[in-house]
């Protein structure tokens, strides 16, 4: 690679912007060009659950202008990505069409979870130290335009991850009817943010001890050019900008004049929030969606070396559903042990990647969630927690993959059921299938769940699987349980799987 | 601001202020010095330079006194206060003009064998038949006399055409009533014609408007011509458009200039011993009175004496031409970009070629790696070499942006031609901001090299037009430093439309964040100077007439600050105001070359920083218009900057030195050395030319006497 030329555009709620990063072995990731237009479909979005003509005309310009700048810089590839006002516009699919054939650009709607994976990236990425500072309690907060995304981090695993919808757009839209009425709009926002922020307290954030608060997003690093201030002194700032008008404060902090009106709802809530978890230290990195989308492109490219892997913070917020949950810790962790083997076994006939691997394992960590909701009926309330639960990293699509397999470890495959879900497709139900085959042979294995099994040994010889056991238990339950998981594996990939026992004795 | 600094009496007119920078142009052509023929040229700017003014600030302030304006100016005068004491000297400068006319120049060319015939009534009978065959075959075919009586109202007269009114009575009217007629000097012919040789070789010519006079009973034949004089009018014709209405630009451009022959009358300009009659009609059709009537004992526009300079022969009264020189740091370089890698390069014109400018944008049309190029253009040659390297450039598949300002004064016409033509080519064509002159003059070009994307830059005080560079002086820097190449990226988007960025390196961008720069420059000179350090600011620029500016400048000099300033034309600033302004130097440099160059030094207590740019310090400048200042950063470039400013401060035949009475004065040359700082700066570029190898410094230039010229 001598230079690499990247586009990633960030179509925003209040506006869209396109970064061109060139990739160079000597100098890394750098943006060359910055272009960004002001256009506020989360206005739209927010106020009428649709954009409005009008806007999606004006968004075609832009883009058209984006697509002819790209071509003048030959960037190699790009990536577009639209978060929450396309996302909740009951238009999307319109208008991503529309876009698509007058621009020739594609916009991907980003699920919330994709989109703070990536400013997540962005920020381990572009901060130096971040996995220094996520050794004690974190929490990253990305004030977005219609919603706040919290994830706390401790001891340099990712806890949980929240969305809580109470975004500056929304809320300055919210309080703009009162406006007339009252004169202490601080005080509007105040309380709109409390109400919502209440039940996040009680369920997540208990007694935990946050030292750090990232700040991701909200025009902040436009009031204070740091890296890091204490939260006396952020406090400070929210007091010197509390009574200015939203001219006063563009012109003051040389923001975009655009920007001004949305900076007071985002410090406000940044301020509540740094209140009510007790940070002490306010980190700024300045990422922002763009720089994780180039971020994901160089590491998929393999430009950039990781410091860290993105799919242990994946599993890691896996682990902690499940420990909600009360699942059986060494059940989950033997069936990892036999399906993520077999995975591996069979992957060159199965035609699956590495990403499925993970989607697996996944189901595994969480195939039992359901069970601390009703015994009777875990599958489906395993289903239903999966689908409600966000975990970063993972899309929508994803998850609901997960969640199908899950239920249909357990419950008989039923073609209809599957492919009427949102988002699943043909290529969706071809991936469930495939993973319910896989996770039913395991699962039949440990049937017990006594851990039976010493070691296991994995052989593909022609179209059996053959696996050896090392046990001196009585496997009868398994064995006997084993042959329809076997006979709907076969089915699947064509390959029959054989349980052979080695006693030990 | 302390208001201390406010006063208006410690503030000079604009307009008042550029009548004296007028009067200094026709100091020049008064300079038995110069040579003849270039006397005849600075003759005919003071007249353009006033049509000009007329048509843009007195139409102005004629408005502001219809609309009922009553704010008063940055010295405290009302608009018709102004009008009156410009009109005032606008009197006395049309007199020194005319007597420099008929009692200087006329006189000196009949010495030097060029006589111009006054009167058609001085012609020999030779030279009579010879324009009468003149008028018959060229003159009388383009005329269209026009007559008014009770059927035909007063015809419409176009703005700034030459015409001749005349008195008609019918040849059979016994009462010998009399009737107005009037006919164009039509624009199309010539304004003189050369008459044929004398006997000794002497050369005579006779201007166009005396040859329709003495023909002119042949355009009326059933009358009898009672007398027949020259006029001529000026309209209102500033060109204001309402941006934000205007749906698009271009088209409402183009509707605004058809407009503009129709504005009122501001000036009527007639000659002196013009019959009563037909004065009082043209006063009473152009409903003007006073003041605004000029009575000139002379040929009215004397803008042909640009024509009549160019006339063949008279070599030997004309300055030689002066060939721009090559710029030391490109010679020997075929790859101007190899050149600009190694360092920035500092470009000084017309004293050096024009041709690097012209050739970055050519090399990169041409050159495999380039992916981009952006450019402002403001006003351009007729057949600029830059506009077709930009068309061949998008031929060659690169992408070429251009942001052609169609609200140059004047040039609207001109601009929309090859703005289109750059469009067809398949050029991005951008129209500027909304409400925005886009007067910073900036090229960008990107190519992709073996370690990542390279931005070239240049940035300059002046247009990209190639003829205008020969004569007006102005400086340019080519660079590729990184921090200038982000800014300037930033720069086109932001002129594009999108948002501004969230920091700038280097630039400092009018109208947001360059008067906040400026202010803070000045201010770190006063805070020196009160600490008690050296403090110092030179400036050189077109014009200075920003309160705030001045204000600041004021607040400087009192606190100690040592101010010189270089100011070619208008300044509002009031030297030697016991305690205000005691510290502050103006000077004026009126030249062959137009001084055009803004360059900005501040000692910064012993750590220099230099700028230059394309904004003077004006309200427009600084409030309405997108202008960049950016810093000169290699040492070396800051050293030969600082030298430009010197030379031009010891500059002793061409500068003239604001009183603090307002008048300008050349300094007392007794007893020392001249140092003419354009000559100076010509034989420098030569010299340098001859030894390349040498660098800046460690040389010792020897000025150039100035040679008197009869």
């Amino acid at each position: 690679m001598a230079v690499t030329l990247f586009a990633a555009i960030d179509v925003g709620s209040y506006d869209v912007e396109m970064k061109i990063y060139e990739f160079t072995a000597r100098k890394g990731m750098k943006v060359i060009d910055q272009i960004r237009h002001r256009i506020e479909l989360g206005k739209d979005t927010y106020n009428t659950g649709k954009i409005g003509v009008e806007k999606i005309e004006e968004l075609a310009r832009v883009l058209s202008d984006f697509s002819r700048i790209m071509s003048g810089y030959k960037v190699e590839a790009y990536r577009a990505c639209a978060t929450s006002a396309i996302r909740e516009a009951e238009n999307k699919a319109l208008l991503v069409e529309y876009i698509q054939r007058m621009t020739g650009i594609t916009i991907e709607s980003l699920d919330n979870e994709e989109q703070h994976f990536l400013d997540y990236k962005a920020i381990s990425f572009g901060v130096p130290g971040f996995y220094k500072i996520i050794q004690n309690g974190t929490a990253i907060v990305d004030v977005g335009s219609g919603s706040v995304q919290i994830s706390l981090f401790d001891n340099d695993k990712l806890v949980t991850t929240q969305n809580i919808r109470i975004g500056n757009l929304r809320i300055r839209e919210k309080i703009a009817d009162f406006t007339r009425d009252t004169v202490h709009l601080e005080d509007m926002v105040e309380e709109l943010i409390n109400n919502e922020l209440a039940s996040f307290k009680k369920m997540y954030l208990k007694d935990r001890e946050i030292k750090n608060l990232v700040v991701a997003g909200g025009f902040v690093n436009d009031l204070i050019k740091k890296q890091s201030v204490t939260a006396e002194e952020f406090g400070q700032m929210y007091e010197l900008i509390l009574h200015k008008r939203p001219q006063e404060i563009a012109k003051e902090f040389g923001v975009p004049s655009e920007s001004a009106s949305l900076i007071l709802p985002s410090v406000t809530i940044y301020k509540r929030l740094i209140e009510e978890m007790g940070a002490e230290i306010i980190w700024m990195p300045g990422q922002d969606l763009s720089d994780g989308i180039a971020y994901d492109y160089a590491q998929k490219n393999k430009f950039m070396k990781t410091e860290h892997e993105f799919t242990e913070d994946i599993i890691a917020s896996a682990r902690n559903i499940a420990k909600r949950y009360q699942c059986n810790k060494s059940h989950i962790k033997n069936l990892e042990n036999l399906a993520l083997p077999i995975f591996d076994k069979i992957r060159k006939v199965s035609g699956l990647d590495a990403r499925d691997r993970l989607l697996l394992q996944i189901a595994v960590i969480l195939h039992g969630c359901g069970k601390y909701i009703n015994l009777a009926n875990g599958a489906e309330c395993s289903y239903s927690i999966i689908i409600a639960t966000e975990i970063i990293g993972l899309s929508m699509r994803e998850r609901s993959i997960i969640a199908n397999v899950v239920k249909y470890n357990t419950l008989d495959f039923n073609y209809l059921d599957v492919i009427h879900q949102p988002g699943i497709g043909q290529n969706e139900y071809l991936l469930i299938m495939k993973l319910v085959a896989i996770l039913r042979v395991a699962n039949a294995m440990d049937r017990s769940h006594k851990q039976k099994f010493r070691s296991v040994r994995l052989t593909l010889k022609e179209q059996e699987l053959i696996i050896a056991v090392e046990t001196d238990e009585d496997i009868t339950l398994e064995k006997g349980l084993f042959p329809p998981k076997a006979e709907f594996f076969e089915e699947v990939f064509h390959i029959r799987p054989v349980i052979r026992q080695k006693r030990t004795v | 601001m302390d208001s201390e600094f406010l006063k208006p009496e410690y503030y000079r007119n604009r307009e008042d202020s550029w009548i004296s920078f007028d009067e200094r142009v026709l100091s020049e052509a008064r300079d038995k010095n110069i040579p003849l023929f270039e006397r005849l040229k600075f003759l005919s700017i003071t007249s353009s330079n006033l049509d000009e003014f007329f048509m843009i600030r007195v139409a102005s302030l004629k408005d502001m006194v219809h609309a009922g304006y009553t704010k008063k100016d940055i010295a405290g005068m009302t608009a018709s206060e102004q009008i009156e004491v410009i009109l005032k000297r606008v009197h006395n400068l049309v007199n020194v003009q005319y007597s420099t006319y008929n009692r200087s120049i006329l006189p000196s060319l009949k010495q030097q064998g060029l006589e111009v015939v006054a009167h058609h009534e001085n012609l020999t009978k030779e030279q009579g038949e010879f324009v009468d065959r003149y008028f018959e075959s060229n003159v009388y075919p383009v005329l269209t006399p026009m007559a008014m009586d009770s059927s035909r109202p007063f015809p419409l007269i176009r703005n700034k055409t030459l015409n001749i009114g005349a008195l008609i009575s019918k040849k059979d009217d016994k009462k010998g009533e009399r009737e107005f007629a009037t006919v164009q000097v039509p624009s199309v012919l010539p304004r003189f014609i050369e008459l044929p040789k004398g006997k000794n070789g002497e050369r005579a010519v006779i201007l166009l408007e005396e040859v329709i006079e003495r023909n002119i009973g042949s355009l009326f034949l059933n009358y009898d011509v009672v007398c027949a004089h020259p006029y001529r009018i000026m309209r209102n014709a500033d060109l204001t458009i309402d941006e934000d209405e205007a749906a698009d630009l271009l088209k409402e451009i183009q509707k605004q200039l058809k407009k503009r022959q129709w504005g009122e009358v501001i000036r009527l300009e007639v000659e002196e011993s013009m019959d009563k009659q037909l004065l009082k009609i043209l006063k009473k059709e152009f409903d003007i009175r006073g003041d605004d009537v000029f009575q000139i004992s002379g040929p009215l526009d004397l803008t042909f004496l640009m024509k009549l300079y160019g006339m063949e022969g008279f070599d030997h009264l004309k300055t030689p031409h002066y060939i721009p020189q090559p710029v030391p740091a490109l010679m020997d370089k075929t790859d101007i970009f190899e050149a600009i890698r190694e360092k920035d390069i500092l470009l000084h014109h017309p004293y050096m070629t024009f041709d690097p400018v012209v050739n970055f944008v050519k090399q990169a049309a041409k050159d495999p790696d380039v992916l981009a190029i952006k450019q402002t253009l403001y006003r351009v040659s007729g057949n600029s070499p830059i506009i077709a390297a930009l068309a061949q450039a998008a031929e060659n598949g690169k992408q070429v942006s251009v942001l052609v300002e169609l609200k140059a004064r004047f040039d609207e016409e001109n601009n929309i031609v090859w703005a289109k033509m750059l469009e067809k080519a398949g050029c991005h064509v951008i129209y500027g901001l909304v409400g925005l002159k886009t007067h910073c003059k900036i090229t960008l070009v990107v190519r992709r090299e073996e370690d990542g994307i390279r931005r070239y830059v240049h940035l300059g005080t002046g247009n990209y037009n190639d003829s205008t560079a020969k004569l007006y002086t102005d400086c340019g820097l080519l660079t590729c430093a990184e921090a200038i190449g982000e800014d300037a990226t930033a720069v086109f988007n932001m002129l594009s439309g999108y948002s501004e960025p969230k920091n700038w390196n280097k630039l400092a961008l009018a109208p947001i964040w360059l008067r906040g720069r400026f202010a803070e420059l000045i201010q770190r000179e006063t805070e020196h100077a009160r600490k008690g350090e050296e403090a110092r600011i030179i400036a050189k620029m077109n014009s200075l007439c920003d309160r705030d500016i001045i204000a600041l400048l004021y607040e400087a000099s009192a606190a100690g600050v040592k101010i010189d300033l270089i100011v070619r034309g208008i300044c509002c600033l009031k030297t030697g105001i016991p305690g205000i302004s005691e510290n502050i130097t103006v000077r004026s440099i009126v030249g062959n070359f137009l001084e055009h160059a803004r360059i900005f030094y501040f000692h910064n207590n012993g750590i220099p920083e230099i700028y230059m740019g394309s904004a003077d310090w004006m309200p427009r400048n600084l409030d309405k218009r997108v202008e960049i200042l950016f810093p000169v950063e290699q040492e070396e470039l800051k050293e030969e900057l600082q030298k430009i400013l010197e030379i031009q401060l010891e500059d002793n035949v061409k500068a003239h030195i604001l009183q603090p009475d307002g008048s300008y004065e050349k300094i007392d040359k007794r007893g020392k050395t001249l140092i003419c700082a354009q000559d100076y700066f010509c034989e420098e570029a030569k010299e340098r030319v001859r030894k390349p190898e040498d660098p800046v410094r460690d040389r010792v230039f020897i000025p150039e006497e100035h040679v008197e010229e009869n």
